[in-house]
């Protein structure tokens, strides 16, 4: 009998501080799983946001720099100019890339910087305590929108997959979900495509991590993770929207 | 023959698990971890196939499967 | 024979920064300053270096901490309302002890301004500009030859202390062309960057980070980045001294201000008045003990600046305690750089 399943070795073996049934778990190891995979630890250097994604040093075993909030994937064009070789990735919430960061993340896309980018939507804000994001859905009720998201004041929510997908600078382009075995087995290839995109050097790659906010959605685990396939997924759609390599 | 292993001191007691086993082996424990939660458990380890679809959708790398 | 060379501050100043080692620069275009990235964008590509013209004054200030980040040196500039929206990327690097050269050829403001010379952001240079309570090395040339040679300084110094530097000028400084001597880079002692990140390899885990969260961690963080702040005022502190032995008042003031002061100066030693200059070089640390030494003797200082009164502050905080300060200055704009005439009769009136 021999271990078929066990903790990528980019993981450090530490608990997270994530809530109960929160997605980024499972996305951190499915970034590590990839790092595995295509031996790139050693040569990684992550950057962090702000947020709850704010400790990714606390679990990889990479270096890391934290960078200012929205602003990772400026970080991110500095650190991969001045050492090209090194594998750089973001990992960033929708607050951070989807609000004040939309200027960063679109000139760093637009230029086609040859970086990975991990974009994990949960509809809230999730480290302030779960105000409105620019990816909340419409009638979402959420500590800065009691009455529910209104289009007509708030706008609708941002679908960054696919507006980044418009750019010539974005080599691919995904939304996956792990909110069941199948989307997360998918999710387990995109992730690695969009690594292999950058190991390869043939571009900015990006992926959309729907995930659940149990906490702050007011929801029990089980609850927030069937949300994520029933109200996320016919507003945000899983699947590929760029793909210009055909890896 | 397969088998896994439930990291107690790992599991936050999300119950994705329960979800994700196909033959519905995993259940939640009647008392409560140190840490306050109720965590998962393997009700029969005999009918395991260790399809490792637990251990995929952990979100606390709390299973290890063995095969 | 001495190579001498003719040309606008700026352009030296982005010749010293290649020659310092920089090969990274981030930057965005804004009157007064744009010599800087234009040079910098023809000259970078030939050495193998990288020029990003950014989207934004923060992406360039966060490419920089990024690329200072995995060690290399690297450089943005700007001008005042730019060096605004820069500050929060500057209280990131400097919380997380990121060596990195900013220069700010300073405007006019508030808000949109002019683009004359001005020194109005002397606090937000020398107080720490964004949040968090923390300083910056502030180094103020006052020509040609010191806009070349005051950023090579700011180079090693940010990497010996990891602080951000900035060299503050203005487009007197920026835009005028004057002769210099383009120097070969110092030799100096730095040590390794022990504490980049370029992949851990084999090695242990290197995060550069200014999240400290722990009980106790960011007091004591704080108060190591406060104890090099001590050392730096021990250590760096420069200014010069001009005519200041038998002198019955002493003119303060920096950068192009000083220039004209100088003027002043020389008017009125022509016209037998015992006047001198002090010109803080560094304007952080700033010379407390110059200005606290020729106060032991001399008992009045005319602080000169182009605003309405900021190092007169720090003037004020450093003399003998019975030495008088006064002020001479006015807020910058189109037609207010004073002439040295308008100097020297303030000098005449305060002597």
């Amino acid at each position: 009998m021999h271990q078929v399943f066990k903790k990528p070795v980019s993981l450090k073996d530490i608990q997270t501080h994530f809530c109960p049934g929160c997605h980024h778990g499972t996305f951190h190891r499915l970034v590590a799983e990839a790092m595995d995979e295509f031996g790139v630890q050693e040569r990684t250097i992550g950057v962090a946001s702000v947020g709850c994604s704010v400790f990714l040093y606390g679990y990889f075993d990479i270096d890391v720099v934290e960078a200012p909030h929205g602003r990772a994937p400026a970080v991110a064009t500095g650190v991969k100019r001045a050492r090209p070789d090194s594998f750089v990735f973001t990992y960033q919430g929708d607050g951070d890339l989807a609000a004040i960061g939309t200027s960063e993340i679109i000139h760093a896309a637009n230029r086609g910087e040859d970086i990975t980018v991990i974009f994990v939507n949960n509809t809230t804000y999730g480290m302030t305590g779960g105000q409105m994001a620019p990816t909340t859905l419409v009638g979402q009720r959420t500590s800065t929108s009691p009455y529910g998201r209104n289009r007509s004041k708030d706008g609708a929510p941002i679908r960054m997959a696919e507006l980044l997908a418009q750019l010539e600078g974005v080599a691919f382009s995904a939304r996956v979900a792990v909110n069941n075995p199948k989307n997360l087995m998918d999710a387990k290839r995109q992730i690695k495509k969009a690594f292999r995109y950058q190991v390869e050097g043939k571009g900015f790659s990006f992926i959309e991590a729907l995930s659940s906010c149990p906490t702050n959605w007011g929801m029990d685990p089980l609850s927030a993770n069937e949300r994520v396939g029933s109200e996320m997924c016919s507003y945000f759609p899983l699947g590929v929207f760029k793909n210009d390599s055909g890896l | 023959m397969a088998r896994i292993e439930i990291e107690e001191t790992r599991c936050k007691g999300c119950g994705l698990c329960t979800l994700a086993c196909t033959r519905k082996l995993i259940a939640m424990s009647e008392t409560i971890t140190k840490q306050g939660y109720v965590t998962a458990v393997m009700t029969d380890q005999e009918k395991c196939t260790g399809c490792a679809l637990c251990a995929e959708i952990c979100p606390d790398v709390a299973i290890r499967v063995f095969k | 024979m001495t190579q001498r060379l003719f040309m606008k501050g700026n352009e030296a100043l982005a010749m010293a920064a290649i020659e310092a080692g920089c090969r990274y620069y981030f930057g965005y275009p804004i009157t007064p300053q744009s010599d800087i990235p234009e040079y910098m964008s023809r000259e970078l590509p030939k050495l193998g270096g990288e020029f990003i013209q950014a989207e934004s004054e923060i992406a360039s200030i966060n490419m920089l901490l990024g690329a200072s980040a995995t060690g290399v040196r690297a450089m943005t500039s700007s001008s005042s309302p730019g060096i605004s929206l820069k500050q929060e990327g500057i209280s990131y690097m400097a919380g997380a002890e990121l060596p990195g050269v900013i220069v700010n050829i300073c405007r006019s403001g508030p808000g949109l301004g002019g683009i004359d010379a001005s020194q109005a952001d002397y606090f937000q240079a020398v107080k720490g500009g964004g949040h968090g309570g923390y300083h910056i090395i502030v180094l103020a040339p006052s020509s040609v030859q010191e806009m070349y040679d005051l950023t090579m300084l700011a180079f090693d110094l940010s990497d010996i202390y990891r602080i951000p530097a900035m060299v503050f000028g203005d487009s007197v400084i920026g835009q005028m062309k004057e002769s210099f001597v383009p120097n070969p880079r110092p030799r100096r002692e730095l040590s390794p960057k022990d504490w980049v990140v370029r992949g851990k390899g084999s090695g242990a885990q290197r995060v550069v980070k200014s999240l400290y969260l722990g009980d106790g961690e960011l007091e004591a963080h704080n108060w190591k980045l406060h104890g090099r702040y001590g050392v730096l005022k021990e250590k760096e502190t420069r200014w010069e001294e001009f005519l200041l032995d038998d002198a019955e008042l002493v003119v303060a003031a920096f950068g192009s201000a000083a220039r004209i002061a100088k003027s002043a100066v020389m008017e009125a030693r022509g016209k037998g008045l015992r006047v001198g200059l002090l010109r803080p070089i560094t304007l952080f640390p700033f010379p407390e003990k110059a200005f606290r030494a020729v106060t032991e003797r001399c008992k009045k200082v005319l602080t000169v600046e182009l605003n309405a009164g900021q190092m007169v502050e720090d003037v004020r905080l450093s003399v003998a305690r019975d030495a008088d300060v006064l002020f001479y200055g006015r807020p910058p704009g189109a037609g207010s750089l004073p002439t040295p005439e308008e100097l020297l009769v303030q000098i005449e009136k305060n002597y």
